[in-house]
Parts: structure tokens; sequence; C-alpha cells
């Protein structure tokens, strides 16, 4: 097991560095001006170039990339062209806005979407079966900056019974994380009504029966460990696409997570900070998709004795 | 056992009585028992014989009324398991006999165990459903002793059933169908999926274990030297009928009269005593079971069929006390 983690960490290497250099060359092709960017609309032609000549933006894209390795590598993702503060320091401020939002997103997700699939599945071509398929179709057909706007009238205006945009206190993400899973519910649930449906035709599901366990062991002890690994695949890996901020939802409701920072960082062609937060999303999402692998093995033992681990 | 005279109806353990079971899928109706009548006895084995598609396995689920749910149907018939029906009772009743009174064996071991629990956890799941009162040491020197019994030392009960052999996997299943010493245990085709070698023991191991536990049992198998080396009573069935019926010694005895189809079987047995250069299979196929020939359900694959057997439903002959036949050859 340990083993398997450390190769897993040690992949994650090349992965980053082959995202640096692609992002590096995206950004790096486009237009810009940076010593503009810094000085402001009123500092003098000269001293916007002298600006431009000390960050070496005149320099060859491979020695720029090769000067932006060497810093980050000694921990330094250098500073904002716009705002002058440190990436480091902009990413640590934004980051548990958007970590709380994906928490609480994933949370209830699951909450909302695997009992639901669950009792869809036990329940299969019932009324609720039918009723829950239109449903979830209906919600992953909704653009979710629709559903926020919708939310927040909805909640924020008529009801008034939580704050529309923003991110200072908890009832600030309420709105957004359930617009967030809202969306995913219907994709969760259908994934684990199928997965459910799967492992109820299997044979140990019958050996189990003809113990005579009731019908509610079957399904919650038997059934669902073995219908979630799948379930809990698409689970980290929406986790993962959040932790990188959700731009879309971040916007609508006026969150400072990293989605908004990252859109405004390219917006104004921010090279640090795009770089920093493009990285940063990397790394995050390359460290849940271990995670789910590591969870795989403690689900199903099987798994474990590939991952070259003995015995449960 | 000699004592067959004295037999009475405390004897019989399980009495099938005119059991019908359908399949109601969304194309067609499939009728998979027809009125079949058996009866098992304390302390034997039971064979059920015959092809894939006559009906053995839907005859097993149906003791445990464990057919699939909505598709399977049980319209008529009985199955009285120790004078009460099994047909009638509830869905609560129903679990407490099984697995307790009535246990089943499938045919793959190796789908039959859940993947993401320990052997010992699903083994002590049975003891747990049907002792609650037992506390947690007991359950475990239970499953220590019945791993003890199927020959697979206790300490092997904390690992998961991947790392298990087939032949194994198959004991493991047997203990979990054991462990509550039920008085019948269903035994559908134990051994299809097992090495030669390896069926041998397992079957060594079910025989001691019967013998020990004065457990009734149904042997559901289309392998005919398994029927000779383990059953006391055979059924041979074809398209959800018994259609011969009779002690080991009544249906292997060459001289005695017999069914066309168990002659077509034992036909189609390699044999160590003639020198045939090829076997002689049973010509066709099972008929289809969602549209029943009219007559005798064997006529369109029997060497000897007359015009009767192609319009009436032959009766039963009665050969002796224990033989039965259900042939119109036989029953002029």
């Amino acid at each position: 097991m340990h083993k398997f983690i450390l190769k897993r960490i040690l992949m994650m290497i090349p992965v980053l560095l082959g995202i640096s250099v692609i992002i590096y060359t995206i950004i790096s092709l486009t237009p810009g001006n940076p010593g503009r960017l810094i000085l402001g609309e009123r500092a003098s032609a000269e001293a916007v170039e002298a600006m431009n000549e000390s960050l070496g933006y005149y320099d060859p894209l491979p020695v720029k990339y090769f000067n932006y390795m060497k810093n980050l590598l000694r921990g330094d993702l250098g500073t904002s062209w716009r705002s002058g503060v440190s990436v480091i320091e902009s990413i640590g401020e934004r980051f548990p806005t958007t970590l709380l939002l994906a928490t609480m997103d994933i949370v209830l997700t699951a909450v909302m979407s695997i009992p639901l699939g669950v009792l869809v599945a036990v329940k299969k071509e019932s009324l609720l079966d039918n009723i829950m398929t239109v449903v979830a179709l209906v919600f992953t057909a909704m653009p979710s900056f629709w559903l926020g706007m919708l939310m927040m009238l909805v909640f924020a205006l008529s009801l008034n019974l939580l704050p529309a945009t923003g991110s200072e206190s908890f009832a600030h993400f309420i709105l957004p994380a359930l617009t967030m899973s809202l969306l995913s519910v219907a994709q969760i649930m259908r994934m684990t009504r199928s997965s459910m449906l799967e492992v109820i035709r299997q044979d140990y599901i019958r050996t189990a029966r003809a113990k005579g366990v009731s019908e509610q062991k079957i399904i919650w002890r038997h059934a669902v460990r073995n219908a979630l690994l799948p379930v809990i695949t698409t689970m980290g890996n929406n986790f993962g696409w959040t932790l990188g901020g959700s731009v879309i939802t971040e916007t609508v409701f006026g969150m400072s997570g990293i989605g908004t920072l990252l859109l405004t960082a390219v917006r104004s062609k921010d090279v640090p900070l795009v770089m920093g937060c493009v990285l940063f999303m990397s790394f995050t999402f390359s460290v849940v998709t271990l995670l789910v692998d590591i969870s795989y093995g403690i689900i199903d033992p099987r798994i474990k004795a590939e991952y070259g681990g003995r015995k449960g | 056992m000699a004592d067959e005279r004295n037999q009475t109806q405390e004897d019989i353990l399980l009495d099938i009585q005119d059991l019908h079971v359908k399949y109601n899928t969304s194309d067609a109706v499939c009728y998979a028992v027809n009125g079949l009548n058996i009866q098992v006895k304390r302390g034997e084995v039971f064979g059920l014989v015959g092809e894939t598609g006559a009906g053995k396995t839907t005859t097993a689920l149906s003791i445990l009324r464990l057919l699939p749910q909505r598709i399977g149907e049980i319209p008529q018939g009985k199955i009285l398991f120790e004078g009460q029906d099994v047909v009638q009772m509830s869905e609560d009743q129903m679990r407490e006999l099984r697995g307790s009174h009535i246990s089943m064996i499938f045919q793959d071991p190796m789908t039959s165990l859940n993947p993401v629990l320990t052997v010992g956890d699903q083994i002590a799941e049975a003891i747990e459903t049907h002792h609650q009162s037992m506390s947690k040491e007991e359950v475990q020197a239970k499953v220590d002793h019945v791993l003890k019994l199927v020959g697979i030392p206790p300490a092997r009960k904390y690992e998961y059933p991947h790392q298990f052999s087939g032949g194994m996997k198959q004991r493991v299943v047997i203990a979990m169908a054991l462990v509550c010493e039920p008085r019948l245990l269903i035994a559908d085709e134990p051994t299809t999926a097992l090495d030669v070698t390896v069926q041998n023991q397992v079957l060594d191991m079910m025989s001691n274990l019967k013998e020990e536990l004065n457990t009734s049992m149904i042997l559901i198998t289309h392998d005919l030297g398994i029927v000779c080396q383990m059953c006391d009573h055979v059924a041979i069935m074809y398209a959800g009928k018994v259609i011969e019926q009779g002690t080991v010694y009544d249906i292997f005895d060459q001289s005695k009269p017999h069914h066309p189809y168990t002659i077509g079987l034992f036909g189609s047995l390699p044999s160590l005593q003639s020198d045939s250069k090829r076997l002689k299979p049973v010509m066709g196929l099972m008929p289809d079971p969602t549209d029943l020939p009219p007559g005798c359900e064997f006529h369109p694959r029997c060497g000897s069929c007359t015009e009767t057997c192609k319009l009436k439903a032959p009766g039963v002959f009665q050969d002796g006390e224990t033989h039965m036949i259900r042939c119109h050859l036989f029953s002029k």
C-alpha cells in the first residue's frame, strides 16, 4: 500500500510538469504588457519598457519558462503583476472559500443522492422511480447559472432566508453549495441506481437471501458497499473539479474563491497568478484522485490486494 | 434406513405436490415446472436429474421461495416442509426458514460469496440471523467449528473470498449452509464448477457432514456418476415434470423398465464395457418452455413415439413400490 502511494505521488511530478509547460506556453503566446499592468495607465512609456525589461518579458520563451520553474522549485510562485501581492498569499486567501464550498457540495450530494439512488433501485419501475427519473433529467438539463439565479430569487429575494451574494459567513455558502449539489445529485443518483441494480442481480445477494438475511441488511450491508465503487470515482472527480473553483457558481454568487481569482487573472493576463492557480488546481486534483484510489482499497479488499498490500 | 415398511408421514421431510412454476417475462410466459411431485425423507439424499432447462433449479428456488421477484410465480401446488406449506408462508416466516431449516448451496462458488466481506463475517451472519441471543464469542466459536468441519483452518476466517481457491470457496459456501444445522440442504450442482479431483473431495465431505448432522439433501445434478455415488432416491426431470422416479437401484438397474429418456441419458454416457466409437446422444433439444408440445413433452425426441403420445399426456406407471414411470409405453 505504501509503495503504491509513493508511486502515485512520484507520478504527479511529470503530470504537473507537463501542465506547467502547456499553460506557460499558451499564456506566453497571447499578447500583453506586464509593465503597463504593474505600473498603471499613467506611467510613462519608458518606465513601462524598463519594467518589461527587468521582468525578462523580452527573453525567449524557454528562458522565461526555465526562470519561472527555477523560482517555483524554490517555493516562489512570484507576485501578481496586477495587485503586487504574492501568488501564494492570494491563493491561500481564496482557497478556504473554495474548499468549504466544494466540501459542502460533495457532502450535500452524497447525503441526497446515495440514499435516493438506493431507494429507487430497490423500488425499481415504481412511481417514485419514474418521478425521480424525470426530476433527475430536469436538473441535469439546467444550466448552473440559471439554477443559481433561480435559487437567489426564491431563497434570498422572495423568502429572504439566506444572503444572495458574498462569502462572509456560513449562511453565504448554503445557496451556492445547494445549487452545485442539485446539479450533480441527478448524475450520482442515476449512477447509484444502475450500479445497485447490477449488484442486486449478483449471486452473492441470492446467497445472502438464502441465509435468511433481512432485505434491509441485504441492501445496506451486501449491496451498497459493492455498488459504491463507481459512484465514489465520479464523486471524487467532481470534488477535484470543484476544488479547482467552480467559476460559474462563484461568479453568480459573487464568492471570492479560486475560480473567480483565476478568471480575473486570465482577463488581465496576469501570468504569475494564472500559472499559480492552474498549478495549484492540478495539484489538488491529483491529490483528490489519489485519495479516491486509496478509498477503493478500503472498500474493496480485492483492489487492495492489487495495490500490493498484504491482506486486510 | 432398512425399515422401509415402517414408513409413516413422520418420515417425510419435504412433500412437493403438483407444483407449477411459471415465469412471466415481458414477451412470453415460461412454464418452467408443470406438476411436479416428489417426496424427500428424513436423512436421505434425493437426486434431481435432468438436462439444462428441465426445471431443477426452479424447483429448488421454489422451495426457498427465492424465485426472481415479480417474474417468478407459483400458481398451483403445495410444498409441504414438515407438514407446513411453504407456498402460503409470509415473507417473515420464510426468512426464518431460510438458512436455519432449509439451506441452499449454489452452483458457482466463484460468485456466490460477497467479495467485500470476510469469509468469517459471512458465516457469522448466518448464525447471527437465526440466533440473535448468541454472544459474539459463541458465534465466533461456532464459525471456527464449522470451518474445521469443512477442512479450512479457522485462522483463515479473516480472509476475503478472493484469497480462496474455487474448491475452498465451495467449502466456505457449504460451511455457511450447514452452520445452523438445517434439516434440508439443497445442493444445486455443487461441484459442476470445480475440477474433478476437487469434486470428489467436496462430495465426500458433504456425505460425511450429512451423516454427522443428520440432514436430508436434495442434490441437483446432471452427472449420473454423482447420482450413483451419493443418492438414495432419484427423480429424472424433463420439461418441468418428473418422468421417472425411484431408488438408485430402480433407476440404475438396466433390467427394469425405463422411460425412453432415461434410456437415452444412460446411452449418452461413455461405457467401459462396450466398444462403441461414438456416444449415443438424445437427439434434439429440450422443448421451448414458452411453447410446450401437446401430449407427452418428450414425444418430438422419442424413438418409440406413437400417435397417442402426440395427443395425450401419459399417466403414471407404477413398477413395484418405489419405481414410477410416466410414459404411454407402460400405462396401457
